[in-house]
């Protein structure tokens, strides 16, 4: 009996080794190892010799925290997080409550067709967009200026270059979100609201004591997910602005991305991503708390 | 009460339209002639339909060689991807080893941990292995999948237990077992799985911009956005390469959708 216990757990062992050695091998020690790097100097130098590998302490943390570069990408990191999160979340529920009507028709087709962006190349309709947000020949201004309003020269000043990219993003990534709420809507019993027409209620007050309360924990589990995901923007202002106009849409990872590809200094790179961590991972620490906390008054 | 509907109705298809809308102009501005969606207003159609940018993308600019490297890439990550992870999956639901629940929680627990961070130590170990610019680098990052083997471990939770313990009974090895009932009882979600790597895959960007130096071996998104720095103002020939771009994996996500979506649902702990 125990020889066939043992030989189980051999064959267990050897279902789990291989991912788990991928796992450890090319995720756990290149993430230990940032952390290490980011304690160095590692730059041009050290790449071409190891020898000029100087260990320097929080250097590359305190020359960061002192880089208006860095603090500007941090700011237009909180920029596209403070405005994105919350309209790209109303999107996908505004898009979710009215494709759950029973009264719709063709809703799996709708389903499909809203999601749809989500899953085409970042890079392709990013380009895409980009003619669309053309200040001269894009078809957005042309609809603006057809209804009386002025052109905008969307990604050529920093004052719009925020809200263009934006927009191109909850197109791309609402239909995400629209899933999952749809999955949970789809849960709620039609009984609730119901008793809630009997109440008299309508569509809003179904919507704020029915609805809500009922997609209460996947708010917050899809809040979390968009925090992260905003903190990660990358592509967009790569292929849509490179960072300008005047490095307003210069993001935490592109500034990673620049100071460890373009100018080489790893370990400083390294500190920033290490900081993009921490961050996202503070966030979403407040998410929870709050949410507890507010859970907490309710019952 | 019916003007409730007909207002939802109508909501319904304007998102649609807003959503469609930029894809489906994306394609027609690809087949005007050169300098027609330079003008105002911007024509909806073409004049004259034109395959030349598609023509010049292909024959002058290599774009048959990215699509190669793409359709290369995406194919061989989704095989390698499925092999670390699908055993793994299984074993994790399935069989008794020391310490499974707690390496399985930690597993979890490393989701929060952003795969970006470890990027540039990543690229320096494959640097000093000479895997910078090689096929092999690229797909580096698609053999350790967390999110993969969660969601097959999901999945294989429902196998019934008699299932199992009668092929053992009958003296399969573990192997074999695996081979031979856990993997067709699998599909629906080995699928799904593929569909998920191949157009995550497909669609990156950050990680073969580092690790493919060589032009010859960029993927179709590095192509793209080399050639969109270049060729700003051909937006007809930039909306070919967007359409070629994007056109696979809309077409494999269109006709496997089903799957696509059952996946997401069942690990929407992460995207």
């Amino acid at each position: 009996m125990s020889s066939t216990v043992t030989a189980r757990e051999r064959a267990a062992w050897g279902f789990v080794a291989p991912a788990l050695i991928a796992i450890a091998v090319f995720f756990a020690v290149p993430v230990i190892a940032a952390l290490l790097l980011s304690l160095t100097d590692f730059d041009i130098y050290a790449l071409a010799d190891l020898k000029n590998l100087r260990f320097v302490g929080l250097q590359n943390y305190e020359r960061l925290l002192t880089n208006p570069l860095f603090w500007g990408a941090m700011k237009n990191t909180l920029w596209f997080s403070v405005l994105g999160v919350p309209l790209a979340i109303a999107a996908s529920l505004f898009a979710a409550v009215i494709l759950n009507a029973r009264t719709v028709r063709w809703r799996p087709i709708w389903r499909v067709v809203f999601f749809a962006p989500y899953v085409t190349t970042l890079v392709a309709t990013a380009v895409l967009w980009n003619y669309m947000l053309h200040t001269k020949y894009g078809v957005i201004n042309w609809i603006l200026t057809s209804v009386g309003l002025p052109a905008v020269d969307w990604l050529g000043s920093p004052a719009t270059s925020v809200p263009a990219i934006l927009m191109f993003v909850v197109w791309k990534i609402f239909g995400y979100n629209m899933l999952i709420f749809l999955a949970v809507l789809q849960t709620v019993p039609d009984d609730l609201y119901e008793a809630a027409r009997i109440d008299g209620a309508g569509p809003w007050k179904q919507f704020r004591h029915v609805t809500l309360p009922a997609i209460a924990p996947t708010l917050l589990l899809v809040s979390i997910i968009s925090v992260a995901g905003f903190f990660q923007l990358f592509a967009e202002p790569y292929v849509m602005t490179q960072g300008g106009p005047a490095q307003s849409t210069v993001t935490v990872l592109y500034f990673m991305y620049e100071e460890g590809f373009k100018w080489w200094n790893l370990g400083s790179a390294s500190a920033v991503a290490f900081i993009l961590f921490l961050c996202i991972f503070a966030v979403t620490m407040v998410q929870l708390w709050a949410s507890r906390k507010l859970g907490g008054d309710h019952t | 009460m019916k003007l409730r509907v007909i207002l939802l109705n109508v909501a319904v298809a304007l998102i649609g339209l807003i959503v469609l809308f930029p894809l489906a102009w994306m394609v027609s501005v690809s087949f005007m002639s050169t300098g027609e969606a330079a003008t105002f207003p911007p024509p909806l159609l073409p004049k004259v339909w034109t395959l030349s940018h598609y023509r010049e993308l292909f024959v002058d600019q290599g774009m048959g060689r990215y699509m190669w490297n793409s359709l290369a890439l995406a194919t061989l990550a989704t095989v390698l991807a499925l092999g670390f992870t699908v055993p793994a999956g299984y074993a994790f639901a399935k069989l008794r080893f020391r310490g499974r629940d707690r390496i399985f929680q930690m597993l979890i627990g490393a989701l929060v941990i952003p795969a970006q961070i470890g990027t540039l130590p990543l690229f320096l170990m494959l640097k000093s292995v000479g895997l910078v610019n090689t096929y092999a680098g690229a797909l580096v990052p698609w053999l350790a999948s967390i999110f993969g083997i969660f969601l097959v471990r999901q999945y294989a939770l429902s196998i019934p237990e008699e299932m199992l313990e009668a092929a053992r009974i009958d003296g399969a090895s573990e192997g074999r077992i695996f081979r031979s009932v856990v993997l067709p009882t699998l599909t629906p979600i080995l699928v799904t799985l593929a569909l998920f790597v191949f157009l995550g895959s497909w669609n990156d960007f950050l990680w073969p911009l580092i690790i493919l130096t060589d032009q010859s071996n960029y993927t179709l998104p590095v192509a793209l956005a080399a050639l969109s720095r270049e060729h700003v103002q051909d937006a007809e020939m930039m909306m070919a390469g967007a359409v070629i771009t994007v056109a696979p994996v809309l077409l494999l996500f269109l006709a496997l959708q089903r799957y696509y979506i059952r996946g997401m649902l069942a690990g929407s702990v992460k995207g």
